[in-house]
Parts: C-alpha cells; structure tokens; sequence
C-alpha cells in the first residue's frame, strides 16, 4: 500500500483519483493515449435499461472557467455495455471499474444495477439520481430524500456490490438527501453532479443549447462543491467521493481536506485528454509540499 | 490523436474577418485531409476546433472566421505564441472514391478544407474541380492558390457581384465522377439535393472534446449513432439522416 492508495467502500484504490462518468466514455478512447491502469478506477458513461440517443444538438456552451452539457445520458443500453463495452474495457484496464447508472423509474434502476451486478469487472455501483438533463428523469429522484431513498432501497436488494449514489447539487438541503440514502443503505455517496445552468446567444436571441439548460461543470463550480462535499461528509458515516471542478492536484487535496475519501475528475478530462494521469503524478509532490505523510491523514481533517 | 505544441508563424487578414494563421511543430498526427486541429487559448474553457486547410511536413495551415470570443482570441495572437494543440482528429476525407475527376464544394469556412484534399487529389492524378461559395465579393479568399495547384476553379457570390451569380450549386452543371462538400447546413443540404453521384460531406458541431469521450456533438444517421468528432466529421452521403 503506497501512501496514495485510499479504501473505497471496501475496495483497494492505488490512488483516489477517478475520472467521472460522461467524461471518460467507456474508457478505451485514453487508453489510445496512456495506460489507464494508473487510475484509482473510473466511472463509466451513464447507462440505462434502454439505450438511449439523448439529446439535440448543440448539447455543449462554453463558460467563464467552465462549461454546459446536455447530453442527456446517451449510451447503449445495459445490454450492450456488457456484451460490447465491457469486453473492449477489458482489454485495456485490469482493475474494478465503478458503474455508472441512471434511471426513469425505480424497477429501471434495479433493473439495470441487477444486470451489472453480475459482472466481474464491475466494482461499484454508482447510481446518478442527479442528471439534470433529462425531462422527468433522474433527478426528479435526487431532489426529494424519500425518492432517494426508495432508489436506494431498490438497488441495495438487488447487488452484493458497494453502492454509491450520487447527489445533484441543485436542491435546497443536500445533507437531508444525504442521510435519507445512507440510512437507506447506501455505502457511499459522490457528489456533486453538475449545476442546472443556461446560456443565451445574443445574435440569435436563443439560447445555446437546444435543451435550453444543461448541466454546468468545470472549474467554476469547484467551491460550491468543497462546501456541499465538506457539509455531507461530515454528517454522514459512509464515505464521500468528491466531484466538481477538480482540476489539479492541489483541488484532489483541498477535496480530501474537506471530506472526500476519494476524488471523479469531469470536465478537465474534455480539456486535458491526460488530466488524470497528470494529477496522478504530481499528486506526490503536492503531499511533499504540504507536509502531508499519507492521503489517508488528511481525508476530513477540517472540523 | 496527439498533444503538441505548436509556434505560431504568421496570422493574417485574407478578408476583413477570415484569417490565416500558419503554424509550425509536430504536425505527424494530421494524415488526411478533412481533419481538424482543437486549440487551447487562454482565459477560454474548452479548446476551438478549426479544420486543417493544409499541412507541409511540420507546418500547418488553418484559416478561420473571427465570430466570437474563441476566433476572436486567435485572431489576437502574435507570431512566436505557442498554443497547445490537438492535433490529427476526426477521419478526413476518403480519397479512394474518388474517380477521375471529382467536384470539391466549398462554402465560406468551408473552403479551406478543400485545399489540402485538392492537393492529395491532384497528386494521385485526379482532375479537380473546384466551386467555392461566398456572399460577396470582398469576402472570396483562396481563389488563386487553388488555381496554382491546377484546379479548374469556379467562384459564386450570391450577390452576383464577383463570378457566378447565386450559390454553389449555381455551378455544379459540370461531369463529376464524385464529390466532396463543406460548408454551412443549408449549402449541404442543397448540393445533397441536386449532387447526381456520391460523395462526402464535412458537418461542424459544437464540441466539448473533440476526441469522442463526451457524446456532446452525436447525430444520427442511417448506420446508426456517430460522434462528429470522432466518427466523423465527414460522412458520406448515403449514411445522412437530416434532421427537420
């Protein structure tokens, strides 16, 4: 055990480092570019029961250190990830991968975490009851503890895997949220998803997104996600996975500082191809200059 | 796909808002015509996708329309900035079908990727053509550097002030063997009409990537779900779906 590796639910991480789901596709697009066994694990693009186009296009708006995204959780369905994207993963990374979820009703989600549950490859379960970008979707699950919850309870009965959830951002008490899932049975928690946001185009009076809104990531949000991350973790016992603008090595410890046992890079990954492999590396030298011996010391240190 | 680093050489007005900017450093990665190059600049989040309009050993050749803060940015560079670059993405055009004697088709910012294509064309033996679209007459760029590669050229302003009068498929009434077409939607969509062989068109999308991990610029076509940056951008013509 290195001085990087963390304890994920269970599971050994060689470093907390986790590129977020629709970020990192099914994984094989980096691993034309590094060898993506140096991540901790990553999560992988959204899947559904059915597999689903998503949204119109424009799905993307650029913003002050950040961006929008209305993609709308397009992927293959469940079916086909396992027969086709777990396969071609496999080949190019040989530690536990975290699965990411979604869902349009309760039985969709067990349906879908039943099915994962039986691969191998998979390590976690990470089941989204926050993508803002889908009408009547996710979040709507997100956004009320006992709706949270019911997911929760469903997943649970249906896998023997850790399961993690992860909570939107855009609700007025995340921390009920929080605790209606962990006394649900929830494992872990990740968060924060991105923030509901819009853009307008001045020329053509529209805005730039055909869905109108979409989720806003990137390093803008990095402080509302230290405060949602360093309020959750510490009124719950499970562990917290921290997400929202990481964008260096210096945010993975300022993360950990706040409460996260591990840390999902996003949209840094759309930017900096190699982001992850990059904080990765310099994540020793950070420790060095901060004087911190082990990862593990810091996670939660500030009371 | 890599990441370079590339030096900026020249940046110059060819209109009053279409630039040319000549770039110089590892450009190994560019292999065909029709890739695009996407640039990082400072102060702006996600990269700016531009089409490759030519590339000579380890120069590179963009030409882009200052529109808004991203082109804007570029169009503000010095020569000797360095901008880190993505360079070789997306497939590029495919030569094999070519024929003879293919047609080129390029609208506005269209253009410039027909350069570099004309040229691997012209060197396999092809007689091309070429028809290149603009409003008018002060906007046209690339006229005579098509022509002195040997390309038979043909100019279209829609206000009639320079060339042929109205749009690119004004001039399309000549033999072609197969073509090849970029520019905006409506110009595609008109040449996917009145085009009586097969060919390839070049779509532009708003990107998040640019290097298909994020599913922000997928279309749909008749072979299924392609990401134009990565599956694309050219697709061929039997494969489009038009939306609406």
């Amino acid at each position: 055990m290195g001085r990087l590796s963390v304890n994920l639910c269970g599971i050994e991480l060689d470093n907390p480092v986790i590129p977020a789901s629709g970020t990192f596709g099914f994984g094989y697009e980096f691993a034309e570019l590094y060898d993506i066994n140096c991540l901790g694990t990553f999560s992988f693009k959204g899947t559904t029961k059915d597999a689903r186009f998503g949204n119109p296009t424009p799905r993307i708006a650029e913003c002050p250190s950040g961006m929008i995204n209305a993609v709308g959780l397009q992927n293959p369905g469940v079916e086909k990830v396992i027969s086709t994207e777990l396969p071609k993963l496999k080949k190019c990374f040989n530690k536990p991968v975290m699965a990411n979820v979604s869902g349009f009703s309760v039985d969709d989600y067990a349906y879908t975490c039943e099915k994962l549950d039986k691969e191998e490859q998979v390590g976690w379960l990470e089941v989204n009851v926050s993508c803002p970008n889908v009408h009547g979707g996710g979040m709507s699950f997100g956004t009320d503890p006992s709706a949270a919850a019911e997911v929760t309870r469903a997943v649970k009965s249906v896998t023997e895997k850790p399961v993690i959830v992860k909570l939107s951002p855009n609700v007025t008490d995340i921390v009920a949220i929080a605790k209606a899932c962990e006394e649900a049975g929830a494992d872990g928690i990740s968060l924060i998803n991105t923030m509901l946001g819009m853009r307008i185009d001045l020329n053509k009076r529209q805005p730039v997104i055909k869905n109108k809104m979409g989720g806003f990531s990137g390093s803008a949000i990095f402080p509302v996600a230290v405060r949602m991350v360093y309020q959750v973790s510490h009124a719950v016992k499970i562990p917290v996975v921290g997400m929202g603008g990481v964008s260096s090595a210096e945010d993975v410890v300022e993360m950990m500082m706040a409460g996260a046992t591990a840390v999902e890079i996003g949209a840094q990954n759309l930017v900096n191809p190699y982001a992850c492999r990059d904080i990765i590396d310099e994540l020793p030298s950070v420790l060095d200059k901060y004087r911190i011996n082990n990862i593990n010391d810091i996670i939660g240190v500030v009371e | 796909m890599k990441q370079v680093l590339l030096t900026v050489k020249e940046n110059i007005p060819l209109t009053e808002n279409v630039y040319k900017m000549t770039l110089c450093g590892d450009c190994s990665d560019i292999t065909a015509s029709g890739q695009f190059v996407n640039i990082k600049l400072d102060g702006l989040f996600l990269r700016r996708p531009i089409s490759v309009c030519d590339r000579d050993g380890d120069t590179l050749t963009i030409i882009y329309k200052v529109v808004g803060k991203g082109t804007q940015a570029m169009k503000e560079l010095e020569n000797g900035a360095v901008l880190d670059v993505l360079t070789g993405l997306g497939n590029g055009y495919d030569l094999e079908k070519s024929g003879s004697s293919p047609l080129l088709i390029g609208g506005g910012v269209g253009v410039p990727p027909m350069y570099l294509l004309a040229k691997k064309l012209l060197e396999q033996g092809k007689r091309v053509s070429v028809v290149l679209g603009f409003n008018t007459k002060s906007e046209v760029f690339y006229e005579n550097e098509f022509k002195a590669l040997g390309c038979d050229v043909t100019v279209t302003t829609v206000d009639g002030s320079y060339g042929v009068k109205g749009f690119v498929t004004n001039a399309m009434d000549k033999d072609y063997t197969y073509f090849y077409c970029c520019g905006p939607e409506p110009m595609l969509k008109a040449v996917y009409k009145i085009s009586n062989t097969s060919g390839q068109f070049s779509f532009e999308e708003r990107m998040g990537c640019g290097f298909g991990a994020c599913m922000g610029c997928s279309c749909k076509t008749i072979t299924g779900y392609k990401r134009i940056c990565k599956d694309g951008p050219v697709l061929e013509k039997e494969e489009i779906l038009w939306e609406d």
